[in-house]
């Protein structure tokens, strides 16, 4: 198996540390567009949000279509996680941790149904549906109104209740 | 043969850890069993038994040896866990067989020849690692163990959950776990002077990820493709999966897809909604990354019964996130005297460390604990201590000491002491 001269020369101009460690330096490039397909993540400042919009009008069909079958009607009555409700049961002796209760970040709503959700058909939903769908379980909280539009600058800027209620344990060393 | 000491060395029949360590008293053991005339044969001797396999299978005998019991997310498959079943196992090496498991999407089959690594973000150079290339590059293998940070969450219930030792302790589990540094990978894309952080991404059909803090990457991270000297099975990442020794399961990603560098954690799913810490007040703590010291007694446990008043021996594991074990103490009489363990030769960082005794049990009922400390003079806490502060819902990186109660028909369960 040949080398291509490319990689070659990546190693000679870009390996030198990597050398120091005995590496091979047998990364390969990667294209843009490859990359874009590959990045899903979601960052709670917004970098990573795709184009595309969507509202709980829209979202509410989205919900019925592929998440009513797991989460029941209402988001509280399903056969898995809970999605709404609990607000203000967090110090009882029964918390229940909801998108509305708990969760701090708009963004990880989006990041986490685009990734693993519908459950049995990820990868399915369109960036309108994605936020449409976000829309809907943050409108079913009451974090934001019916009609509000969601798109990559204004779900970012969405206030989560529980927000100021989380600490790091893990300290940076510098 | 050897007279067995049987001087106390902690209440109600602990025996000193000595007796372990004396070559007399096992083999002085071994001549009490061995009977058998030279011409008598078992059954399985009078003819040849079954030929050579390609891979091979435990005992038809030990068909209890499997992981506990599986407990799955309603209406899906493959999201929940399977538990290693401690009390069976000995020494300090999990078989990657009964390794416990945790998933969120399933085991995805992935084509290793179809598979890349890719880490992106905030490097100089973006690049993308075949399998075959990975091999390539120097490797390093170290045992340690891996725990679910929700393993022994059952002991936040008010009143003692009656379960086996796997049922209640065992998503945890220790390997020889061989890959690359992540560090090497890493030095070789070029980390951007604002990077902190990576997202690591994985492969399964939730592309489960989560955010790890750039200075444990490089500190002793690697992306391990294998297990026990064989290629990762595939319920541990097939063909590689992130492994950060200490640190909880959860953020050693498995079918390792993509790292991107970041100057800020993700905030993932998994890392803000699941595993993080809520506290009796209302606030939650997130990225609390180390498993803390902890130990079990593994036999007896519940399930494993003792037959009679007489010697038996105490065995546990016990394992720190952050260090070495540097002590097991036992304590035989419900916590008011201890005395030490004999710890197994294999004392290693970040792994599962094999504490034994012995015990002169009385045949009545007694009250057995095992109690961990590290070398950074970290001390398991007990129970109460352990829940100081939580809430009723906070059941991860719980590690308070384990009570059996040993009742006078022989039996164990699980109680608060």
């Amino acid at each position: 198996m040949s080398t291509p001269r490319y990689q070659l020369l990546l190693v000679i101009f870009f390996g030198l540390n990597a050398l120091a460690d005995e590496s091979p330096g047998l990364g390969e490039p990667v294209s843009a567009n490859d990359l874009n397909a590959l990045d899903v993540t979601v960052e709670p400042d917004g970098k990573g949000l795709p184009n595309g919009s969507g509202s709980a009008v829209e979202g509410a069909m989205v919900y019925q279509n592929h998440c009513f079958a797991c989460h029941g009607k209402t988001g509280e009555d399903g056969i898995n996680d809970r999605l709404t409700g609990g607000h203000g049961s967090l110090t009882t002796a029964r918390p229940v941790k909801t998108l509305g209760s708990f969760w701090p970040y708009a963004t990880t709503i989006f990041d986490y149904v685009r990734r693993a959700m519908p459950f049995q058909t990820p990868g399915t939903l369109s960036n309108d549906e994605l936020y449409a769908v976000t829309a809907y379980l943050l409108f079913i909280n009451d974090v934001i109104d019916e009609e509000q539009m969601m798109n990559a600058e204004s779900l970012p800027a969405v206030s989560m209740p529980n927000r100021d209620n989380f600490v790091w344990d893990f300290i940076p060393r510098s | 043969m050897t007279k067995i000491d049987t001087q106390p060395a902690a209440g109600n029949g602990l025996l000193d850890r000595r007796v372990f360590l004396r070559a007399g008293f096992l083999g002085g053991a071994a001549l009490l069993t061995a009977e058998a005339s030279a011409v008598e044969r078992e059954p399985w001797m009078t003819g040849p038994g079954v030929g050579m396999s390609e891979s091979g299978a435990p005992s038809s005998h030990e068909a209890h040896l499997v992981r506990g019991p599986i407990g799955s997310r309603p209406g899906t498959t493959g999201a929940g866990s399977s538990r290693s079943p401690l009390q069976y196992l000995d020494g300090i090496i999990t078989p990657s067989r009964l390794h416990f498991e945790r998933h969120h999407s399933g085991i995805p089959n992935i084509d290793p020849a179809a598979h890349r690594l890719t880490i992106h973000g905030l490097v100089d150079r973006p690049l993308a690692f075949s399998v075959e290339s990975l091999v390539r590059y120097p490797t390093v293998s170290r045992i340690q163990f891996l725990e679910c940070s929700g393993n022994s969450g059952a002991a936040l219930a008010s009143e003692p959950t009656q379960g086996t030792c796997a049922q209640l302790h065992g998503l945890v589990a220790a390997s020889e776990w061989g890959g690359v540094p992540l560090s090497i990978l890493l030095d070789e894309a070029g980390i951007k002077p604002e990077g902190k952080w990576i997202v690591a991404d994985g492969a399964d059909a939730a592309m489960m990820s989560r955010s790890v803090p750039l200075e444990k990457v490089m500190d002793d991270a690697i992306v391990a493709l294998y297990q026990n000297g064989e290629r990762l099975r595939p319920s541990n990442g097939y063909p590689m999966r992130l492994f950060l020794p200490g640190w909880e399961g959860n953020a050693c990603v498995k079918w390792l897809r993509t790292i991107k560098v970041l100057d800020q954690p993700a905030m993932t799913r998994d890392e803000t909604s699941k595993y993080s810490d809520l506290q009796s007040d209302g606030v939650s703590k997130l990225f609390s990354f180390p498993m803390g010291v902890k130990s079990v007694i593994t036999s007896p446990s519940p399930g494993l019964s003792m037959h009679g008043p007489g010697i038996y021996q105490i065995s546990g594991i016990a394992w720190s996130g952050t260090s070495k074990i540097r002590r097991v103490e036992i304590s035989a009489d419900g916590g008011a005297t201890w005395a030490d363990a004999a710890l197994d030769e294999h004392v290693l960082p970040k792994c599962l460390t094999r504490f034994r005794s012995a015990w002169n049990w009385n045949g009545g009922p007694a009250t057995i604990l095992s109690r961990a400390t590290d070398e950074d003079g970290r001390v398991q806490p007990t129970r109460a201590v352990a829940l100081e502060g939580r809430s009723r819902a906070a059941f991860y990186h719980y590690n308070g000491i384990q009570a059996w109660r040993v009742g006078a028909d022989g039996e164990v369960s699980n109680v608060y002491a």
